[in-house]
């Protein structure tokens, strides 16, 4: 990978972010959705204590929820206009393609990630002490990695022609069960659920670690195969 | 369901679940055929 | 369009051979022979009871759709790798994957009944049954993917990838959900499926595995062919097709 890939990444992933700037779907439909997401969760629930307790979990679910609209969302604007057949054809790496919009939907991921915290301490009561902070934070660094990187690398599979978006869940759920498991249980940490304490939550960044890396470093190398037409 | 219930119904589910496969492989490559002259089948 | 003679009444006549009618009678003879033992011969378990004896078609099953998986992994491999690369091994990869999922399939629901009768759940989120679940789940969505279209050569590729790409997550999931489970206490006791089995009991379970053995070796080699014909036909529809388009504006 040289410092021409690295440059297109750029480029491609600065494009992403301004068409988001300019349409504002995430924050004015993907965000809304996922709070949604988490007020029907209270609904359905039923519970403040149960609510508390299990805020960590919803919050990474709901993300989940959201990424598969983040990725459609992501490739849309490609196929709309054939643009990645035409970057294709001109001879872009695959490798640029895939690292540059890995970064845009991690940026507005992250964006997500954040709402739907503040969501769960003002609806669920979660609670956020400093040590507990610094976790967190780290926690949806490498989680929002993480699935930036598995959906974007299923997300080209299931791009283009009709049919192939309902294959998007169907592929990437399974695969991002590491991260739910992971990120559920630092956040309770963080959080103080249960009385768990902060320093439980660590070693499942770990986890959270572990995939992150896999998972940027397959998802450049088999972007290219996987979704060549 | 007793017990004798589940057992003979585990039995049956794997037994006509496979069946149905290769049923259905078989009649497939049946229709297939009749578009496939005997010479392009590298196995015969 | 009529069936012509070569084909009509004798259903293995198109992608069977000598061998594999031999193995067809076989693994039949196999499976009264495992069903009469299974069902009646042995005895029932110490522990278990009655319910072991779903066990002769349940683990069985369970390791032939491992298998299936590997060799689909394998297979992709072989595709994947340019001196080895043949259609031939992307249509094993499918066949044995579809097999793959009918004998996981089977292994889940008859896993299900057995834990209902000697646990009294339909199912636990220990490890194991879990990741087992997710291949299930995994494979039906690589399915999906066989059937998006495109050159046979697409199909091959981008099929090889995704299951390459499955052997890589299988591991992770089974690690993740064994370090979850370690945080509950009831794993430990309800994962345990370890059987005392006698001589005669070991034996049907070794005979299971035999007659599990022969059923994928003989469905995988007429799925693998019905495939074969399937592509021909395409190729032949294609050919047609620009042929008749030449006709047309020629």
């Amino acid at each position: 990978m040289n410092a021409g890939t690295l440059s297109v990444a750029r480029a491609i992933a600065r494009r992403d972010l301004l068409v988001e700037w300019r349409s504002r779907v995430v924050t004015n439909q993907v965000i809304p959705f996922a709070v949604l997401v988490m007020v029907m969760f209270a609904f359905a629930l039923d519970s403040d204590a149960v609510l508390e307790r299990v805020a960590p979990g919803l919050v990474w679910l709901a993300t989940i929820f959201s990424v598969l609209f983040l990725t459609a969302r992501s490739f849309a604007v490609e196929t709309a206009d054939g643009a990645l057949d035409a970057m294709r054809s001109a001879g872009v790496n695959p490798m640029a393609i895939y690292l540059g919009k890995a970064v845009a939907v991690a940026v507005q991921l992250l964006v997500l990630d954040i709402a739907l915290v503040v969501a769960a301490v003002v609806l669920y009561r979660a609670d956020v002490s400093l040590g507990g902070g610094v976790l967190l934070v780290t926690t949806i660094l490498v989680a929002t990695t993480g699935l930036a990187s598995v959906a974007t690398l299923y997300g080209g599979l299931a791009a283009g022609t009709k049919g192939r978006e309902t294959l998007l869940p169907l592929l990437l759920l399974p695969v991002v069960a590491p991260v739910l498991i992971g990120a559920t249980r630092a956040t309770e940490s963080a959080f103080g659920t249960n009385g768990i304490e902060v320093s439980e939550g660590w070693p499942w960044l770990g986890l959270l670690a572990v995939f992150a890396v896999l998972f940027s470093v397959v998802g450049a190398v088999a972007f290219g195969p996987l979704v060549d037409e | 369901m007793d017990d004798l219930g589940f057992i003979v119904a585990s039995y049956a589910v794997t037994l006509v679940a496979v069946g149905l496969f290769a049923w259905s492989v078989v009649r497939r490559s049946r229709r297939l055929a009749e578009q496939v002259p005997p010479e392009d089948r590298p196995w015969t | 369009m009529t069936a012509s003679t070569a084909t009509r009444g004798r259903p293995d006549r198109v992608t069977g051979t000598p061998f594999t009618r031999a193995l067809g009678i076989a693994t039949l003879v196999g499976i009264v022979w495992l069903t009469w033992f299974g069902l009646f011969v042995t005895p029932a378990d110490v522990n278990q009871g009655e319910s072991v004896r779903i066990m002769y078609a349940h683990v069985p099953g369970a390791w032939l759709a491992y298998l299936a998986f590997i060799v689909t992994a394998v297979s992709s491999a072989a595709y994947l790798w340019r001196r080895t690369r043949s259609l031939t091994w992307d249509r094993i990869a499918g066949a044995s994957a579809e097999i793959g999922v009918l004998f996981m399939g089977i292994s889940l629901v008859t896993g299900s009944l057995w834990g209902r009768l000697t646990w009294g759940t339909f199912w636990t989120w220990d490890a194991r049954l879990t990741t087992t679940a997710f291949l299930f789940v995994t494979y039906v969505g690589y399915l999906a993917v066989r059937n998006l279209g495109g050159t046979h050569h697409q199909r091959a590729r981008r099929s090889a990838v995704l299951a390459l790409l499955a052997v890589l997550e299988i591991p992770l999931v089974h690690f993740s959900v064994e370090l979850w489970n370690s945080l509950h206490q009831e794993a430990s006791v309800a994962g345990n499926t370890d059987v005392t089995m006698d001589g005669l009991m070991l034996f049907t379970l070794f005979l299971g595995v035999i007659v599990f053995t022969l059923m994928y070796v003989w469905l995988l080699l007429h799925r693998q062919r019905a495939l074969a014909l399937q592509d021909l036909v395409d190729d032949t529809g294609l050919d047609l097709a620009i042929a008749a388009r030449r006709a047309e504006v020629g």
